[in-house]
C-alpha cells in the first residue's frame, strides 16, 4: 500500500508542452536510431508518396526535449503542474523511492506528424500503484498524454509507465 | 526498399522481417542528443554501477523506436503503424568503440516480431504481433505488440 503523500497525486495533470517539428531534427533522430527511411530525410522523395512531406517517426514526440516546455520558449517560473510533479517527486524519495526507472510505454498512433507541424503535449497521472519485487517495494506510476496539432486533431496518445524503487 | 506488403501476405505465425542493430557508445551519444535524454545511467561508468547496472546501459527509448523501425520497415510506406508497445525487461549494454566509427567486436541485438491475428476492422485490414528486441543469448530483453493496418488487394 502505497502512503496517501503518493496516491493524491492520481488524476494530477503533469502538464502540458508544446513543440514544434522541424527536418533537421527529425534527420538526426532518425541518424540516432540508424533508420534510412525516406519519409524522415528527403523531402522530394516525402512529396510525392502519400505523406506529402517528410514525417516524424512514430515515437519522435516522446523526446524529452519536448516535455516540460508550457510554452515554445523557456520563458517561465514553474507552473501550478511542475510544482505538483516535484512534489509527487519528493513524496516517492520520502517514501524510500530514490531510483527511477523506465517502465515502458504503450502508443495509438491516430495521424502522422509532419515536419512544420507544432504538437502540444498534455500529460496526466493516471495512477500510481504499489507493487512487491525482488528488490523490495515499487511504485508504478502510469502517465497519460495526448498529442493534438495546430489543427486540433489528436496525432497520438502515450501511457508511459516509471518504476520507482 | 522491400516491395509493398499487403494484408494477404500474411498469415498467423509469419515472420517479420528481422532487423539487427549494433549499439554502441557512440550511438548512445547520438540518441542522448537528438532524443534530449541526458540520464548518465547511459554514459556514464561510475553513475552506471552506482546505479546497479554494472556499465552504461542502452536507453529503453533507443530499443523502442528500433522496435517501431522493425515494424515501419515491414509494412511499407502504404502499411500504417496503428498500436504499439514494449516493455524493458532486461539491460542491454552498447560496444566500445575501435575507431571515430568502427565498433569493437561485441554483441548485434535482433529486433524480431511475428504474426499473432489478422482481422478486419470495419474497412481496415489489422494485423497484430508480438516483438521483441533479441540478445545473442536468445533472450527477449525488450517484448512489445503492435497493431498495424496492411493495404489489402480487394
Amino acid at each position: 500500500m502505497l502512503p496517501e503523500e503518493i496516491t493524491k497525486f492520481i488524476g494530477q495533470e503533469t502538464g502540458t508542452s508544446i513543440f514544434e517539428v522541424e527536418r533537421e531534427t527529425i534527420r538526426r533522430f532518425a541518424d540516432a536510431v540508424d533508420d534510412p527511411n525516406p519519409l524522415y530525410w528527403d523531402e522530394e522523395y516525402a512529396k510525392k508518396s502519400r505523406c506529402g512531406s517528410i514525417i516524424a517517426p512514430p515515437g519522435f514526440i516522446s523526446s524529452p526535449w519536448f516535455s516540460g516546455r508550457p510554452t515554445k520558449w523557456p520563458e517561465r517560473g514553474a507552473t501550478s503542474s511542475e510544482a505538483a510533479v516535484a512534489d509527487l517527486f519528493t513524496a516517492l524519495v520520502k517514501a524510500g523511492f530514490w531510483r527511477v526507472l523506465d517502465g515502458g510505454m504503450e502508443y495509438e498512433f491516430f495521424a502522422p506528424v509532419q515536419a512544420g507541424d507544432t504538437i502540444t503535449a498534455s500529460s496526466v497521472i493516471k495512477d500510481i500503484v504499489g507493487r512487491e519485487g525482488r528488490t523490495g517495494k515499487m511504485a508504478f506510476l502510469f502517465t497519460e498524454t495526448t498529442y493534438t496539432n495546430q489543427n486540433g486533431e489528436v496525432v497520438a496518445k502515450a501511457r508511459g509507465t516509471s518504476i520507482h524503487r | 526498399m522491400a516491395k509493398q506488403l499487403y494484408w494477404e501476405d500474411v498469415e498467423v505465425d509469419t515472420e517479420v522481417t528481422t532487423l539487427p542493430k549494433v549499439a554502441t557508445r557512440r550511438m548512445l551519444v547520438k540518441w542522448a542528443g537528438a532524443s534530449g535524454d541526458f540520464n548518465p545511467l547511459h554514459y556514464d561508468d561510475s553513475f552506471a554501477e552506482s546505479q546497479g547496472v554494472g556499465k552504461p546501459i542502452i536507453h529503453g527509448a533507443l530499443k523502442r523506436q528500433w522496435l517501431i523501425q522493425l515494424m515501419t520497415d515491414w509494412i511499407g510506406e502504404e502499411g500504417t503503424l496503428r498500436k504499439f508497445s514494449c516493455q524493458y525487461r532486461a539491460m542491454d549494454y552498447p560496444r566500445l568503440m575501435k575507431t571515430m566509427t568502427e565498433p569493437q567486436e561485441g554483441e548485434t541485438l535482433y529486433c524480431k516480431g511475428k504474426v499473432t491475428k489478422k482481422y478486419v476492422e470495419g474497412d481496415e485490414h489489422c494485423v497484430d504481433c508480438i516483438i521483441g528486441v533479441e540478445n545473442e543469448k536468445g533472450e527477449i530483453t525488450t517484448p512489445g505488440r503492435a497493431t498495424v493496418i496492411l493495404p489489402s488487394r480487394g
